[in-house]
């Protein structure tokens, strides 16, 4: 062939690239993060885009409240990313994408995360709109160390929750810690204590029955600890409405004896506290009906307005792959969320013996988990309940109305709410 | 001579693209002012400004209005159900309404309460603060231009790292414990205590708005004559007097516009004090507006109804403070005129 023949051939070669060459689907992954998940996915994604390069994915990584207060907008006017990882998943259901005819396998997502799948569809449905990125279990943190300066023995296994108030109450007086017992400000961390009091939360109608003689037990226990000084206002009292606050930097600060949070905060102890104190997860304390924390956790989900149903159905199939999903939790401290790896175990990566007993002591506490506990994720109006629980006992904490008001004006909430939601 | 005839022919060469230029946009000009007349080619200049207005707040207004008399969880207009004037009853029944715990949505009223009591004491303080700050920086002092640069500093900032600023300071383990502490005095939750926390929801309100507002009266100040203090000192009057029969009347205008703007501020008050208290303790600093948020935005189910009619409510607040503000400044001009 001519030098001129060669050019030619080449030139056309390029070309013919340059107008076939398909540019890579993109796909927007909305995520959150509590500590480390979100580097842990953006090198997962770097993998799957290296076996797949017809597919690029970007991992919008925001803040949880963009999640919680925009992404339900979005949805609500049809738009949204491809996939999200999110915590409300039962109330905003009709939004996920079935993946049931795209994905490889359904069986296997049967199989190993057929246990959650009610969480995340509405009533009734037998789609498979995603996988859990972790299983929480709501449960106490303590600080080991301020028990053992202060000579108070650790209550074990099966204390009461009262047994559990007096001995921080002697730790935090014998060490001068301000506050000796905290909750996160959430009506969903006060559900697994309520229910161990006995609340029965739903009705036999399958509707709100949130006020019955084992939430009172609770949130008089609630009430008095706060007049009592075992709780500070500064967490419940602080805030307004159905805000959630934490007292997480008041635990890694040492000014928490005892923190009732969740699993999800293990990583970010790992991180936060390291070996300044010794810490651990302990199991749940009991009332007369059960020693239950509750179970919930976050999801990744597809949208069902992506334009790319197919390869998300492939992202969606390769993340929750048995080997990739191992990774993930064994990497990011979370509890698992898929049968498979929950029966065979996992090997977490840390060294800090804090971290593993406390992993130890929440895999123990999915198996005390009571059936109502377990049904709540599910429920229809469990968000709705939290939400008037908290933004009304939060009131009382606050000294703005007594509990016998608030026990009306939840049940008044929850009604409207409701009734809002059903037009 | 010769000196400035060259530098006229320099600015004339200089200026002449811009002649030219000017020329050619004069043509349609022209032609567009001979068809439309004087006004048409004014509301031509406008139109375009008022159709974002439109856009973005008189039609988003218009909707908030139908979306008052709706009901449901849906997002759009047409997918909602209409349920008329329910949502206004809902806000509106009360036993007593000085009383919000005697209200159905006791929140909205709480709300309101608080609100009313903060625009009436941060305005008032706000005002107050401004004139004195902008009185004193008026006057000759050393570093007068370094001091005036003080008091605006925090308008420079925006509204979130204000609160956080404030947080970081009051909060247990703050700046103002951590003095208090090494003065012997025991430290205060200072966003625990329902007082303190609406106290300094209004002290930092004012703190991060003040250079604002000082800004306004100082310029005001600098536009009253001099010659009027001149004679007023050759008179003798005392200084109590100057400040009533000529800072004060002539300052009027400036004022008017600061109280106003203030006023619009303070009833619209959210972003500090959300960051800053979360509207606590309980709802001792929930506002009008982080009602409004929460119940249209922020609950699990959202109630858009419920908060556009909060916020229709909430609008026809501010258009009476405002009627009320801009007659009461008319009726002065008025009086100053006779």
């Amino acid at each position: 062939m001519s030098t001129k023949g060669m050019f030619l051939a080449a030139l056309g070669f390029f070309l013919s690239g340059t107008v076939y060459a398909q540019e890579p689907v993109e796909l927007r992954f909305l995520w959150y993060s509590d500590g480390n998940e979100g580097e842990v996915m953006a090198d997962l994604l770097a993998r799957f885009q290296e076996e797949n390069p017809d597919i690029k994915v970007v991992l919008d990584n925001v803040a949880y409240t963009v999640i919680r207060d925009q992404l339900p907008a979005q949805l609500e006017a049809g738009e949204g990313p491809d996939l999200a990882r999110i915590t409300t998943l039962k109330d905003l259901a009709p939004h996920w994408l079935d993946l049931r005819d795209l994905i490889e396998d359904p069986a296997y997502w049967e199989e190993n995360f057929g246990a959650y799948l009610d969480w995340m569809r509405p009533e009734g449905s037998d789609m498979i709109p995603g996988y859990m990125t972790q299983l929480t279990i709501t449960g106490p943190f303590v600080n080991r160390t301020l028990f053992e300066q202060a000579g108070v023995e650790l209550p074990g296994e099966g204390a009461t929750w009262d047994e559990w108030a007096t001995a921080v109450k002697q730790v935090a007086e014998n060490q001068g810690i301000p506050i000796p017992l905290a909750m996160d400000r959430s009506g969903h961390r006060f559900a697994g204590p309520a229910i161990s009091m006995g609340a029965k939360f739903i009705g036999e109608d399958g509707e709100p029955a949130v006020i019955d003689s084992g939430f009172r037990a609770m949130a008089e226990r609630i009430a008095s600890w706060h007049g009592d000084g075992i709780m500070s206002p500064e967490i419940w009292g602080s805030v307004s409405g159905a805000t959630l606050r934490g007292a997480n930097e008041e635990f890694a600060n040492a000014e928490v004896v005892m923190y009732y949070s969740g699993s999800w905060q293990i990583s970010q102890f790992a991180e936060t506290i390291g070996d300044a104190f010794d810490w651990a997860a302990v199991p749940n304390p009991c009332g007369p009906e059960a020693c239950t924390g509750l179970p919930g956790g976050a999801g990744v989900v597809g949208i069902k307005y992506t334009e790319h149903p197919e390869e998300v159905a492939k992202l969606m199939d390769w993340l929750a792959s048995e080997p990739v999903l191992k990774e993930f939790y064994e990497r990011t401290l979370f509890l698992p969320g898929h049968a498979g790896l929950a029966k065979a175990g996992l090997d977490y990566k840390s060294d800090n013996p804090s971290v593993k007993a406390s992993l130890d002591t929440f895999v123990k506490e999915v198996g005390k988990l009571a059936p109502l506990a377990n049904r709540m994720p599910a429920w229809d109006w469990a968000n709705i309940s939290y939400a008037a629980i908290i933004t009304r006992l939060g009131q009382v904490v606050a000294g703005e109305m007594s509990l016998e008001d608030a026990y009306d004006r939840i049940e008044d909430d929850i009604d409207q709410q409701v009734s809002e939601a059903k037009r | 001579m010769p000196h400035r005839e060259a530098s006229s022919s320099l600015s004339g060469i200089l200026l002449a693209p811009l002649r030219g230029a000017m020329a050619i946009v004069d043509i349609p000009m022209r032609w567009v002012q001979r068809r439309l007349g004087t006004g048409g080619v004014a509301a031509a200049f406008l139109a375009p400004n008022m159709l974002i207005f439109g856009v973005f707040v008189l039609f988003p207004m218009f909707l908030n209005v139908l979306y008052s008399f709706t009901g449901g969880g849906a997002l759009y207009l047409d997918s909602r159900v209409f349920v008329g004037t329910e949502q206004y009853e809902t806000l509106f029944e009360c036993r007593d309404y000085l009383d919000p715990a005697s209200c159905r949505e006791d929140r909205f009223w709480r709300a309101a309460r608080n609100t009313a009591f903060f625009v009436v004491v941060q305005v008032a303080l706000l005002v107050a603060a401004s004139l004195v700050t902008a009185l004193v920086l008026n006057r000759k002092m050393r570093a007068r231009a370094f001091w005036r640069a003080v008091f605006f500093f925090p308008v420079l900032l925006s509204p979130v790292v204000v609160a956080l600023i404030w947080k970081w300071i009051l909060q247990r383990n703050g700046l103002l414990n951590a003095m208090l502490s090494e003065a012997g005095i025991e430290p205060v939750l200072w966003l625990v205590d329902r007082n303190w926390a609406m106290f300094w929801a209004i002290f930092v309100a004012i703190w991060a708005h003040l250079g604002f507002y000082t800004l306004i009266l100082l310029a005001g100040l600098q536009a009253i004559p001099a010659v009027l203090y001149e004679a007023a000192q050759m008179d003798g009057t005392p200084r109590w007097r100057v400040f009533t029969r000529i800072t004060l009347p002539l300052l009027w205008p400036s004022l008017i516009v600061v109280i106003l703007l203030a006023l619009i501020r303070a009833v619209q008050v959210f972003d500090e004090v959300f960051v800053l208290t979360g509207g606590g303790p309980g709802s001792a600093t929930l506002f009008l507006v982080q009602y409004i948020y929460e119940t249209g935005l922020a609950q699990q189910a959202r109630n858009l109804g419920l908060a556009a009619a909060a916020s229709i409510l909430m609008a026809a607040v501010l258009i009476v403070l405002t009627l009320v503000q801009l007659s009461s400044s008319g009726w002065r001009e008025r009086k100053e005129k006779r």
